[in-house]
């Protein structure tokens, strides 16, 4: 077993990334306006189609979905459990509430400036998720999942509630259910810090996953624990906010993709970061394009087919082995 | 050397430690032992800076382990846990690997992995080395613990109740490598045993704690003896003599 796990290691990425060019390509030909191989180069207003149209929103759904996994991965080392994300724990939920107030009270707000608000927002209530988290029994892993789902719930709910009174409770479902149709170009680039803040995951892999092995181990190593969950909570807030803003919640990605790839190569952060957010690029684009096919012409939105498809891989993951928590 | 003096600790109303001073030398085995809830945890965090100080002051070598950059304690001192749980799915060389981070930041250089491999080889882990941790036993995972913080190669060591989980076979090899790293490389090892007599066979100094004091404090040949062990521990006990190590009969 031992020998065949080390040799799987860089096989998984690379399957990933293959899948993932697969993928791209027949995304830039999917949709509703006809687009044969043939015309993209011959015909102008196939390459408009693709560079307004096509490639912002492919791009947009590898974007969203390699930070969302990579977003879910940071957020279960800080937690230091596997069943969290930021979708079921109150962050994403916290960024909603950010927007809602910006537009509320600030209509005017460009996209960058709504970015930033739902950041700051989903930075505290993910803050106070985590400063409660910790203090649950390590025993009890399950406590943290479902305090977080509690948690998130009371936050959606307000959400709701502020929505329902200022009537703009139609606005707001722009934000609760993902969805790349709406996505063109000059609407989706924010979705490029969401890469930036992965790169920097990347650079402090070692540290994170020194983090998995506790606050004591941590410092034992010498690793500034505090300074070190401010950091990784940066990062979570901002990927899950900026991704809220410009294409709204897609649920699961950040807890079945990380959760694959760990049993499939383990948890050294620094050789499994490339996968998990490969991974997670393929998940979102599949199921972006699954969306668009179901029923041609007409789409269902990333969110409602991610809902499907990722609850089913996570009831499946929890069934196949129940010890391994 | 380490440096104790005026410390206490408390939770809430409850005293944990009691105005404790006390100075290990470097070099050498120091045991911990005493009733649970003495307090020998409580200042092996203190002095690995695990939990802040409340009162008195802590130094290791002249540096003061409440206002030295974490960094540069973690190159001085090693502590390993009595209740460490990985959960993280790590192969045990990873593991063990990390270990290095206070020296090499991440990026492994050729004698890391040759501290690695040796520490690997002491704790009979080569074939195991690509296993990861939540796949191996109890005893096979305390065994990659200790290689761990015996690879962060730091003159400081501490261990509370390492022993835990491990049978006869490895207990005993885990106390002749404490007493060779203490002999040959001149290392301190401060470690928490709950058995008296692996404490009387191999440390060169037993500290006795009850109710966050220093009970007692000497030599094995010194401290182990009836009178002593009853005032600590609550029962009376027979102490034999096995070629000059003290062998106490607190089964009886």
């Amino acid at each position: 077993m031992s020998t065949a796990a080390v040799k799987q290691s860089p096989l998984t990425g690379w399957i990933a990334g293959l899948v993932l060019a697969i993928l791209f390509v027949l995304s830039l030909f999917t949709g509703v306006d006809e687009l044969p191989f043939g015309r993209v180069l011959s015909d102008g207003r196939g390459i408009e189609l693709v560079l307004v149209s096509r490639l912002p929103r492919t791009l947009a759904a590898i974007l969203a979905g390699a930070s969302l996994a990579i977003a879910g991965l940071i957020m279960q080392t800080l937690a230091r459990n596997r069943y969290v994300e930021p979708s079921t724990a109150g962050t994403a939920q916290s960024a909603e509430l950010g927007i809602l107030l910006v537009t509320l009270l600030w209509p005017a707000a460009n996209l960058l400036t709504k970015g930033l608000i739902a950041s700051a927002a989903a930075l505290i209530g993910t803050s106070l998720f985590l400063a409660t988290a910790h203090r649950l029994p390590p025993t009890q892993p399950f406590l943290v999942p479902l305090f977080g789902l509690v948690y998130g719930g009371v936050i959606g709910a307000a959400v709701t509630f502020v929505a329902w009174q200022a009537d703009l409770l139609q606005y707001l479902s722009i934000w609760t259910n993902g969805d790349f149709s709406g996505v063109l170009r000059g609407r989706y680039e924010l979705l490029w810090l969401g890469a930036l803040m992965v790169v920097f995951a990347w650079f402090i892999a070692d540290r994170l996953t020194i983090m998995t092995l506790g606050r004591d181990a941590s410092i034992g190593l010498g690793i500034d624990y505090r300074r070190m969950l401010q950091l990784g909570l940066v990062i979570v807030s901002v990927i899950s906010a900026l991704s809220v803003v410009i294409v709204g919640v897609i649920p699961f990605v950040g807890l079945v993709v990380p959760n694959i790839v760990s049993r499939l190569m383990g948890d050294n952060l620094r050789g499994t970061l490339p996968a998990v957010a490969a991974s997670g690029a393929v998940l979102v684009l599949g199921c972006d394009i699954l969306g668009r096919l179901i029923r041609h012409p007409y789409e269902v939105p990333v969110g409602t087919v991610m809902g499907c498809v990722g609850g089913l891989i996570f009831l499946w993951l929890l069934f196949r082995r129940p010890s391994d928590v | 050397m380490i440096r104790i003096e005026n410390v206490s600790l408390r939770h809430g109303s409850a005293e944990i430690l009691h105005d404790i001073s006390l100075t290990i030398p470097k070099g050498g085995i120091t045991a911990l032992i005493g009733p649970n809830g003495a307090g020998k945890s409580s200042l092996l965090s203190l002095i690995a800076r695990l939990q802040p100080l409340q009162s008195g002051t802590i130094s290791i070598d002249g540096f003061p382990v409440d206002t030295t950059p974490n960094r540069d304690l973690a190159r001085i001192i090693a502590i390993l846990r009595q209740d460490s749980i990985v959960a993280s799915r790590l192969r045990v060389r990873e593991l063990v690997g990390f270990s290095r981070f206070p020296h090499s930041r991440g990026r492994l250089t050729a004698e890391d992995r040759v501290v690695i491999d040796q520490s690997l080889q002491q704790f009979d882990l080569a074939d195991l080395a690509d296993r990861f941790i939540d796949t191996l036993s109890g005893g096979q995972r305390q065994r990659a613990l200790v290689a761990m913080a015996f690879a962060q190669a730091t003159d400081y060591l501490l261990l509370d109740e390492p022993l835990n989980n491990l049978d006869m076979y490895f207990a005993r090899d885990l106390m002749r490598s404490l007493r060779r790293i203490a002999d040959e490389n001149g290392k301190t090892v401060v470690i928490v045993l709950h058995d008296i007599n692996q404490a009387g066979a191999y440390a060169d100094r037993i500290i006795a704690m009850k109710a966050g004091r220093i009970a007692a404090d000497g030599s094995p040949a010194e401290l182990l003896r009836p009178e002593i062990l009853q005032a600590i521990f609550g029962f009376r006990m027979e102490v034999a003599d096995m070629g000059g190590t003290p062998v106490v009969l607190h089964f009886r």
